[in-house]
């Protein structure tokens, strides 16, 4: 096999043509000082699918989704949404970050929190009517958190406050979501109802890219899986691309045998 | 009793009351952002600026030196992020060498240069005059209906008035964006928000305010109004609307309270002077701080 | 007359109070240093600003008492006591309220100082008051400085400085690794306690020198400018030592000579000086060093992405890229790769492949960790170990 063939079968540089793909990116360079966290790495989002993001720790899953929203600069590389740039396509995008990177003691309610979904909607000055305030409670009632409106957000479980950061993007009314990890910390209810949510969205015909990081739930839960360790490892549909011998690239020695072997017994 | 009242107190309350209604109000986002020291460092570096504004002019007047001050603040801030992004230093340490570094060359500045026959020193712009900001033309609350006496009003009075309506205007037209992005950075740059001129923004009011402020209340009740009302205020409330009207509040009453302590609490007890109305303003804003650590109902996380 | 300032010839007052100054500058910086490793290092700007109360209530006192208010160690131990209260406002604010800290140090600075201000108000209204002088102690003043002050500030900054050498370890510790200080048997809170006792010391001693608006600065540009020489923290602390004795030595010293130049400004303003070259300057983390370094980088990324993509007959889309390529001479002015360029894309794009192979491989999978798409593989890889991916890769005439 020519050093060609190999890098190319390895998908290392997928074909220029991205068409209309919900999210594709080219070329992505990151790096943090002078340390690439996210180097040449070329993604192409499928259409209505669910699509995981894993890869070690550290590998640069979550700034591979913050430079593709230009919360982080890359040092090179293009970002398309919907065959277009992202300026013009922001408003097709729902993003749900980490729920560790805000700071919960802020003085708000978890109403005003989900009503920042909406800001893109009602403008700098625009008048919250009655309408807005009742899809924020069906956003609410949707992720099974109808009752705690009202409540200050540092009162919050962990499970509740990425319920409400994941209402806050269903009020966007998005068409791409893009989830940094989504079941971090939160009780098995909430991540069946996260689920249950991502699930119905894709059944919609909505696409949903989250950054995961439970290898035994990617079967179950996902379409299609990234692979990722700085570079690309791997994509494609679960059943072809979420291999042992992917797995054992992406993350090195850092997979445990045991590990290994139940996915091994998963696939079968 | 009245007459009095009119010329030589209600225009420094008034004018104390603006301004510490035009720190709080940006203040409020400054503490939330872990940023309440940026007010203590542009207050700080107003020194330099005046003097440089005073020895380029080689006059004490209004304008110049508050443009002197405004240039120095954008020096101050453009320094403490240079040093902080380029020579990788957290933001506090970054802070503390800007703000000593060009106020100890104002005060250098200021020993070198010949200002004996002006009113320019260290003191008043730490202090301010806030006592000495009279109303001549008014002879009693009828020159308030008096449109040739109300024109002798302190221009210091016009000045903080449309700083705060300044202020104002800032915060509620950008209030989404100010909330969102200093809430959720990350989210609101996803929405496509600037969120870094934004924060500059804010800087930027901050300045205007401090400055403005500096000239007739002095750099303490600036400091002291950025940063307590609004802390304060957090205590009393789990809400950030209320928790701005509370900061608005605490404010008023700090600077009116403060300067009729100032003013007439030394005769109630006896002493023969008053006593400096902006540190008591700024003692104040501190008791109420702390009645609302002791008591105020949001006061533990 | 500098030399001569410089050199000590100056009475034996100066010489004193330049001794002081030294001995305060070295503790003061290696002091700061350690506040700065734990990022704390504004706390001080409330410990000095919170002093002003304590110095006029002592003042105050010594009056009522009798005296004449100007001793410098009743001063000193008034401003001591108050700063302390403003140390406890701030950790009480921060620890039990939702106040973060930063507000709780504005909010003690501001309003200590303003309480101190009213005091000062109403100190000009007492006999005596006029001369008290206080107002010295808000940008120091050094000149006439009685014979006694003197003593007391070299002593003062003697004593400070032993009691860093003395703490010095426990300190380092505390502000490297908490959590291994408190397996070795420290008790973090009381270390912490003992560094703001240290604070609070150059803070009072310092006072009649450099004034307490600008005492911080001390504590916090000394440490800053040798974090710029070094990444050791037992280097910081004695750099920042360093750092901080010769702005003090050089403030006092050039103060002396010239009455009309204060102390504090120059012992500042020299520090800045010795920070603004080293954050040029320094090798490693100085911004000199740093935008070279960072700009090769980017050569380097830019340039082998175009080479990859060129491999591969595709286009090079960024306009940085391109040029950088037609400026190495891999690119003709029409985009087409030049023959040289192609020997170098091929070169790339094999180091790739190979990096392919290690990762795969089972038994070198553990170096892949060291591919950060910049490194070749020949950096990392034995020649054997490269002969044997070559091997794997096959068909080497490929390239």
């Amino acid at each position: 096999m020519s050093p060609l063939e190999l890098v190319a079968e390895n998908g290392l540089r997928a074909p220029d043509l991205t068409g209309d793909s919900p999210l594709a990116i080219r070329g992505m360079t990151v790096s943090y000082g002078d340390q690439p966290v996210v180097y040449s790495v070329d993604m192409t989002v499928r259409q209505g699918a669910m699509t995981a993001i894993i890869g070690p720790n550290g590998a640069g899953k979550s700034t591979l989704l913050k430079a593709a929203l230009g919360i982080v600069a890359p040092l090179s590389g293009q970002v398309t949404v919907f065959g277009q740039g992202l300026d013009a396509t922001r408003n097709r995008i729902a993003y749900v970050p980490q729920r560790a990177s805000v700071d919960w003691d802020f003085p708000t309610r978890v109403s005003d929190v989900v009503m920042m979904g909406l800001y893109g909607q009602l403008g700098l000055l625009g008048r919250v009517r009655g309408l807005h305030r009742d899809r924020v409670q069906a956003c609410l009632a949707r992720v099974g958190m109808q009752d705690f409106g009202d409540r200050q957000i540092g009162q919050l479980s962990g499970g509740q406050q990425q319920r409400v950061f994941l209402a806050r993007a269903l009020a966007q009314g998005a068409d791409l979501y893009l989830l940094d990890e989504p079941f971090a910390g939160v009780d098995a209810a909430t991540e069946r109802a996260i689920i249950n949510v991502l699930h119905e969205l894709r059944d919609e015909g909505k696409t949903v890219v989250a950054v995961h990081h439970d290898l035994s739930t990617v079967r179950s839960y996902f379409d299609d899986v990234f692979l990722i360790n700085r570079r690309k490892m791997g994509e494609g549909p679960v059943e072809q691309a979420f291999t042992v011998p992917a797995l054992q690239a992406t993350y090195g020695g850092r997979l445990a045998e045991g590990q290994v072997a139940q996915l091994a017994l998963d696939a079968g | 009793m009245g007459a009095e009242f009119v010329a030589l107190s209600l225009p420094p309350i008034l004018i104390g009351t603006l301004a510490a209604l035009a720190c709080a109000l940006p203040g409020n986002f400054l503490v939330l952002r872990r940023q309440s020291l940026v007010g203590d460092a542009i207050s700080h570096v107003v020194l330099p600026g005046i003097v440089v504004a005073f020895l380029v002019t080689g006059q004490v007047s209004a304008w110049p030196m508050m443009l002197g001050a405004a240039a120095a603040a954008v020096v101050s801030v453009a320094l403490i992020e240079g040093i902080r992004r380029l020579g990788r230093v957290d933001a506090g340490a970054a802070m503390g060498v800007t703000f000593t570094a060009m106020f100890a060359f104002g005060v250098l500045l200021l020993e070198q240069s010949d200002t004996s026959g002006v009113h320019l020193d260290v003191e008043h712009a730490l202090y301010g005059n806030l006592e000495s900001l009279i109303w001549l033309d008014a002879v009693g609350w009828s020159s308030l209906l008096d449109p040739a006496a109300l024109s002798g009003l302190p221009h210091e009075l016009e000045r903080m008035a449309i700083v705060f309506v300044l202020t104002l205007a800032f915060v509620v037209v950008l209030w989404r964006p100010l909330v969102l992005s200093t809430f959720d950075e990350g989210y609101a740059r996803s929405l496509g928000l600037p969120v870094a001129t934004l924060g500059l923004g804010l800087v930027i009011v901050a300045a205007i305010t401090a400055v403005a402020a500096f000239d007739a209340v002095g750099s303490i009740i600036v400091i002291a109004m950025f940063i307590c009302p609004p802390a304060a205020a957090r205590l009393m409330t789990n809400q950030l609307v209320h928790q701005v009207l509370w900061s608005l509040v605490f404010a008023a009453i700090s600077a009116v309270l403060g300067y009729v302590l100032a003013g007439y609490g030394p005769l109630w007890i006896g002493l023969p002077n008053t006593v400096s109305a902006a540190g008591m303003i700024a003692t104040v804003s501190g008791l109420i701080l702390a009645i609302c650590a002791v008591a105020g109902p949001q006061r533990r996380a | 007359m500098l030399a001569e300032a410089l050199l000590l010839q100056l009475g034996y007052n100066a010489t004193l109070v330049t001794f002081g100054a030294t001995a305060l500058g070295v503790a003061a910086g290696a002091t700061g240093a350690f506040l700065f490793l734990r990022k704390r290092s504004l706390v001080s700007d409330a410990v000095s600003h919170a002093t002003l109360p304590g110095l006029a209530l002592a003042f105050l006192i010594m009056v009522a008492l009798g005296g004449e208010g100007r001793s410098l160690l009743g001063l000193m131990a008034g401003s001591a006591l108050s700063a302390a209260a403003g140390l406890w406002c701030v950790s009480a604010l921060s620890r039990h309220t939702r106040v973060p800290e930063d507000a709780a140090i504005g909010a003690v600075l501001s309003v200590f100082f303003g309480f101190g201000v009213v005091l000062l108000t109403v100190i000009q209204s007492v006999p005596l008051g006029r001369q008290a002088g206080l107002e010295g102690f808000l940008l120091g003043s050094t000149a006439g400085m009685l014979f006694a002050d003197a003593v007391i500030i070299a002593v003062g900054g003697l004593a400070v400085l032993a009691a860093v050498l003395v703490l010095r370890r426990p300190l380092t510790v505390v502000a490297f690794d908490p959590g291994f200080g408190e397996t070795q048997g420290l008790r973090v809170a009381r270390i912490d306690a003992a560094l703001m006792l240290l604070v609070m010391a150059v803070t009072v001693v310092g006072l009649k020198i450099v004034g307490l608006i600008l005492i911080v600065a001390m504590l916090i540009i000394p440490a800053v400018t040798a974090r710029f020489w070094t990444n050791q923290a037992s280097s910081v602390v004695l750099l920042a030592g360093f750092f901080g004795g010769l702005a003090g030595y050089v403030g006092a010293a050039t103060s002396a000579i010239a009455p009309d130049l204060p102390t504090g400004p120059i012992i500042v303003l020299t520090s800045f000086v010795l920070f603004a070259l080293s954050m040029a300057c320094a090798p490693e983390r100085g911004v000199l060093a740093a935008l070279l370094r960072h700009r090769r980088f980017e050569r380097l990324v830019h340039l082998r992405q175009g080479l990859l993509a060129m491999a591969q007959g595709q286009h090079v889309y960024e306009a940085r890229t391109r040029r950088l390529l037609r400026g190495q001479g891999f690119m003709r002015p029409d985009g087409v790769p030049t023959e040289s360029g192609k020997g170098e894309a091929a070169r790339v794009l094999r180091d790739e492949a190979r990096w392919q192979v290690v990762r795969a491989s089972a038994h070198l999978s553990e170096l892949a960790v060291r591919d950060d798409g910049l490194t070749p593989t020949e950096d990392v890889l034995t020649a054997d170990q490269i002969a044997e991916v070559d091997r794997r890769l096959g068909t080497p005439e490929a390239v």
